[in-house]
């Protein structure tokens, strides 16, 4: 294959910028698709994905373009994750590119995650040309939109295809653009193989789907090839392309081509994200950069609604995570919730989303416990662990001091809103680092934000306080030292385990009050009074109490008609199911679940 | 020979009261005249059905059955008369709004038959009646309860309700003094309850919802708080007792010997048939409901159009599981309880090979008692009867 004629990027944009339209307006543009086959947006093919308009998983599509030169070319076409959950994702897919289209909304603008997204693809070298989407919208401004991307990004501008991905304009233009603005892969085809993976799934005929750059050399079925980082070794059962919404097989893959690989591997731990692949017996010197182990940042408990359901939720949790090698678990118990799973996540969507597939794909009814991040415990006697699980956490006598994760946060903001932003950054333990304006009206704030901090509803809160105009981007900057304790709750005066979190110290009284003062709107009565109380350190620091429960309402039961008074008991007697029992006091599921939301009244 | 309970629901009213959820309405007198005309035919078509049974209770409710000219009544008793074979000590009884009392009105339902009046004072407090969308006051109240000794009504019921909008504690203390005052044969005190679908709902239901309550005392626009609910409902029990009635019933009380008859009946899951639109029957453990569409009603029985199906909801054949849940949730609204012996005659199964558990943790805990051959609910288990009842679904 003739590398000159081959064209490998990606798309950038920040959320709702038209990133997804615009790629299945280039597919369709190519004609690898046929209208019928068109599904809305090719690319993203998760439920979950197409509810929330975003790119969870990575993939590819290789395209055929007949340019205005005469010439066929071949286009890859690589989708990137759009959150930042998934920004190692992101990160390996961008390598594995040579160019990149950034898709500006020409009502928006430049925003966070444009900058964000650009600023990730130029540190992967690769060469960026914008283009400006929505421009049919009746407040498009195109022009200063091109301004605005010269003077805050500083890459060229003024010949920016203008487009309306929706309405299907302005994409020739765009085709062209990608043909002469992004560089064709310069991999040498005689050095040994040498291939970058960027993303795997996992088929239960053909085991897992290796999903490649390859870099120099070529990749032949039948080859022995081996995985540099996990060591794994393998022999390559099928090559190919990636057709629109399917596999095409090849016979080999040659540099410079994007394609994927099978080779009866059956775990995918094996086959991880940036790792380097090479053939056994003609190894290349050194793996390609770049690579690293993705690791949890935010872990909670799984546990399943109906406590005999515990084996159904491991099998899920195994087959999610045939398909999602940064899905941690293991094994945990719960006094109050029973058997479980300790689960480690990305980050707070891709919990979501785990969340989400486990109860809509496998049908289970989940209890979820607080989110948490993983904290370093220094212990006096000199030890140290990591602790995801709060009840694990050692008696306060035997800890010398912990650290938990900070986050270098950038917020991008119009300049209305920059006092409420800064007072929400400051309420969450924000150190302030700078200020950038990027034009009169608009601003960078730069903050350290501790991770524990952002991990609930952070979001949304910044999204309720900006009126939806801001926009936020982070990354993860280290550990760093910090006063936190374990809150306790505690129901009838007996811990609830499950209910425990950590928690700065300084926001520990408000948080137990707003725990406890949600439980008491969960916790229905019983015949008996029930404190609630939140303690640090066996120190209460709040409380509430359910009152006791002393009479029923004296309801008329009306000529003889007693289905009314049946569907009363019966629902009484449906909502005691759905409780836990702890001690004498019997919990709703939802309780547990609704400290999670917290601020939602706010 | 076997006996059977008569409800027949007059289903109109001058106006929607407030807090009103029952199948009621207001109508011409066209519509009423067609309305007793399918009545008659109904009540008419279960005679054969009914041969084999003795009559020992009839109740006229609604809506407002006292609406309607009386001779419909009348006229009802006469065919109801000719149809069954109603005991010589068969308990008559008509629910009566004050507001549409007339003196010869009372004397009609007297020759008729009718040997029971209950009287829906709801309070004596007349800023009470009218938030309620009452149409009557006390003083129309009193000339209607005087009007019926009058005529010979020696059997009486009054409704009184708690926990209205505005009704302070004493206030309603008042309102119960009254009615003893007035040594009526029985008294049936209930708690309001905010629905959903009445205009209360929308005024009060938030409110109604929080579980505790803000109002304050005497405030006319709160509904009275949880507190002064529970005092309420001790201040009902504690008059009354001292005053010679005694609770048989969750929510009602009587003089000596003069429960209502054809309330136990639904308690004991007795054979009643219900006449009328939205009427429920249970006969030999098969329950239905009537349709509540009047169109459909009266096209059936005045017109023969559309089948019996069609206007007959809901029908269950209660099975063996059914039957036992309902005599327990039921017949524990009985202050006497539920006979342990009578249970295993019907089921062929001991109560408490069934119940085992169950009772026993409600023993312990003080909620139920078993007295000699009744298992029934304590004072404190009255007093939270559904968390109680719920438990004895299966």
């Amino acid at each position: 294959m003739d590398q000159s004629k081959i064209r490998n990027f990606c798309i950038v944009a920040h959320i709702d910028h038209g990133k997804s339209t615009l790629a299945d307006r280039i597919i369709e543009k190519t004609g690898a698709l046929t209208d019928r086959e068109m599904q809305n947006q090719v690319l993203d093919n998760m439920d979950i994905e197409r509810e929330r308009g975003i790119t969870i998983k990575s993939q590819a599509v290789r395209m055929v373009y007949k340019a205005k030169d005469g010439e066929e070319y071949i286009f890859n076409m690589i989708d990137t994750p759009g959150h930042v959950d998934f920004g190692y994702e992101v990160s390996r897919s961008l390598a594995a590119c040579d160019g990149a289209i950034l898709v500006v909304d020409a009502t928006q603008g430049v925003e966070a995650q444009t900058l964000a997204n650009v600023y990730l693809a130029l540190d992967h070298d690769l060469d960026v040309f914008p283009v400006i989407n929505k421009i049919d919208l009746p407040s498009a401004q195109p022009q200063e939109v091109r301004d605005e991307i010269e003077d805050v990004i500083g890459i060229e501008a003024q010949d920016a295809p203008l487009v309306s991905a929706k309405n299907g304009i302005g994409i020739e233009d765009v085709l062209e653009a990608v043909v002469h603005k992004i560089p064709a892969p310069n991999g040498n085809p005689t050095a040994p193989l040498k291939a970058l993976i960027f993303d795997s799934i996992y088929d239960s005929y053909r085991g897992v789907i290796v999903f490649m750059r390859v870099r120099d050399g070529v990749l032949r079925k039948g080859m022995k090839v081996k995985f540099m980082a996990t060591g794994a070794v393998a022999e390559v059962v099928e090559v190919g392309y990636f057709g629109p919404g399917r596999f095409i097989p090849a016979d080999e893959l040659s540099a410079g081509m994007v394609g994927y690989f099978t080779a009866s591997i059956k775990n995918i731990q094996d086959s991880r994200v940036g790792d380097t692949v090479t053939e056994v017996a003609k190894p290349c010197a050194e793996a390609l950069p770049g690579y690293k182990k993705v690791m949890p940042m935010v872990y909670c408990g799984l546990y399943p609604a109906d406590t005999a359901k515990y084996p159904d939720l491991r099998d899920a949790l195994e087959k999610l995570q045939l398909n999602d090698a940064s899905l941690f678990y293991e094994p945990e118990t719960s006094q109050a919730l029973g058997f479980g799973f300790r689960a480690g996540f990305l980050g707070l969507l891709h919990l979501e989303v785990i969340q989400e597939r486990l109860e809509r794909e496998y049908n289970l009814d989940l209890v979820t416990t607080a989110p948490g991040v993983v904290y370093k415990v220094y212990k006096t006697d000199g030890t140290s662990f990591e602790l995801t699980n709060p009840s694990n956490l050692p008696d306060p006598s035997e800890i010398d001091y912990m650290e938990e994760p900070i986050v270098n946060g950038e917020i991008m903001v119009t300049t209305d809103y920059v006092g409420a932003i800064m007072q929400l950054c400051q309420e969450r333990r924000g150190k302030y680092l700078s200020t950038d304006y990027i034009e009169t009206t608009r601003a960078i704030l730069k903050y350290e934000l501790p991770l524990n901090e952002i991990i609930y509803d952070f979001f949304d809160a910044l999204k309720s306080r900006s009126r939806g105009y801001a926009s936020f981007d982070y990354e993860l900057k280290g550990y760093e030292r910090s006063e936190l304790v374990k809150l306790d709750i505690l129901i009838n005066k007996e811990n609830v385990d499950a209910l425990s979190f950590i928690v700065h110290k300084d926001g520990a009284y408000e948080r137990g009050r707003k725990m406890c003062e949600k439980l008491k709107g969960e916790i229905p009565r019983h015949l008996f009074e029930i404190p609630i109380q939140a303690a640090v350190g066996g120190k209460v620091i709040a409380r509430e109490t359910v009152r006791a429960m002393r009479k029923d309402v004296l309801a008329k039961c009306y000529g003889g008609d007693i289905s009314r008074k049946r569907k009363l008991l019966e629902k009484q007697k449906e909502g005691k199911k759905k409780m836990r029992q702890i001690g004498s006091v019997e919990i709703p599921q939802q309780a547990f679940l609704s400290v999670l939301k917290l601020d939602e009244d706010n | 020979m076997k006996e059977v309970s008569l409800y027949i629901h007059i289903p109109f009213c001058i106006k929607k009261c407030l807090y009103c959820d029952f199948l009621s309405f207001p109508a011409s007198e066209k519509v009423q005249e067609s309305y007793f005309n399918a009545l008659l035919h109904e009540i008419d078509s279960y005679k054969d059905k009914l041969s084999g049974y003795s009559v020992k209770s009839i109740f006229f409710g609604g809506g407002t059955p006292s609406l309607p000219n009386a001779l419909w009544i009348k006229r009802t008793m006469d065919t109801l008369r000719s149809s069954y074979n109603l005991t010589d000590d068969c308990e008559i009884t008509m629910e009566m709004n004050p507001a549409t009392e007339a003196a010869e009105k009372l004397n009609i339902y007297r020759k008729a038959g009718i040997n029971r009046l209950s009287i829906g004072l709801q309070s004596t407090n007349d800023t009470e009646l009218k938030k309620l969308g009452r149409m009557h006051d006390y003083d129309t109240f009193l000339k209607c309860y005087e009007d019926a000794r009058q005529a010979g009504f020696e059997n009486i019921n009054i409704d009184i309700m708690s926990a209205l909008p505005g009704q302070s504690i004493d206030s309603y203390e008042k309102t119960v003094r009254r009615v003893v005052q007035l040594s009526p044969e029985h008294i049936s005190a209930y708690s309001l309850i905010i629905e959903e679908g009445t205009p209360f709902y929308d005024m009060y239901g938030d409110e109604a919802e929080t579980e505790y309550r803000t109002g304050e005392n005497g405030d006319s626009s709160y509904l009275p708080t949880e507190d002064e609910d529970r005092q309420m409902y001790e201040l009902t029990l504690k008059i009354l007792e001292e005053s010679g009635y005694h609770r048989y019933e969750i929510s009602n009380y009587a003089k000596k010997d003069l429960e209502c008859r054809h309330n136990i009946t639904y308690w004991t899951r007795g054979n009643y048939v219900g006449f009328g639109i939205g009427a429920a029957s249970l006969l030999e453990n098969v329950r239905w409901n009537n349709t509540r569409v009047l169109a459909s009603y009266t096209a059936y029985w005045n017109d023969n159009i559309g089948t019996y199906e069609d206007i007959i909801c809901d029908r269950e054949e209660l099975d063996q599981k059914a039957q036992m849940e309902e005599y327990m949730f039921l017949g524990l609204r009985l202050v006497e309880g539920v006979s342990i012996s009578k249970f295993e005659e019907y089921f062929g199964i001991k109560l408490i090979d069934v119940y085992n558990d169950i009772v026993k943790n409600f023993t312990n805990e003080g909620l139920l008692v078993i007295n000699g051959d009744k298992l029934g609910l304590t004072k404190k288990g009255l007093d939270v009867s559904n968390y109680v009842m719920s438990e004895f679904l299966l």
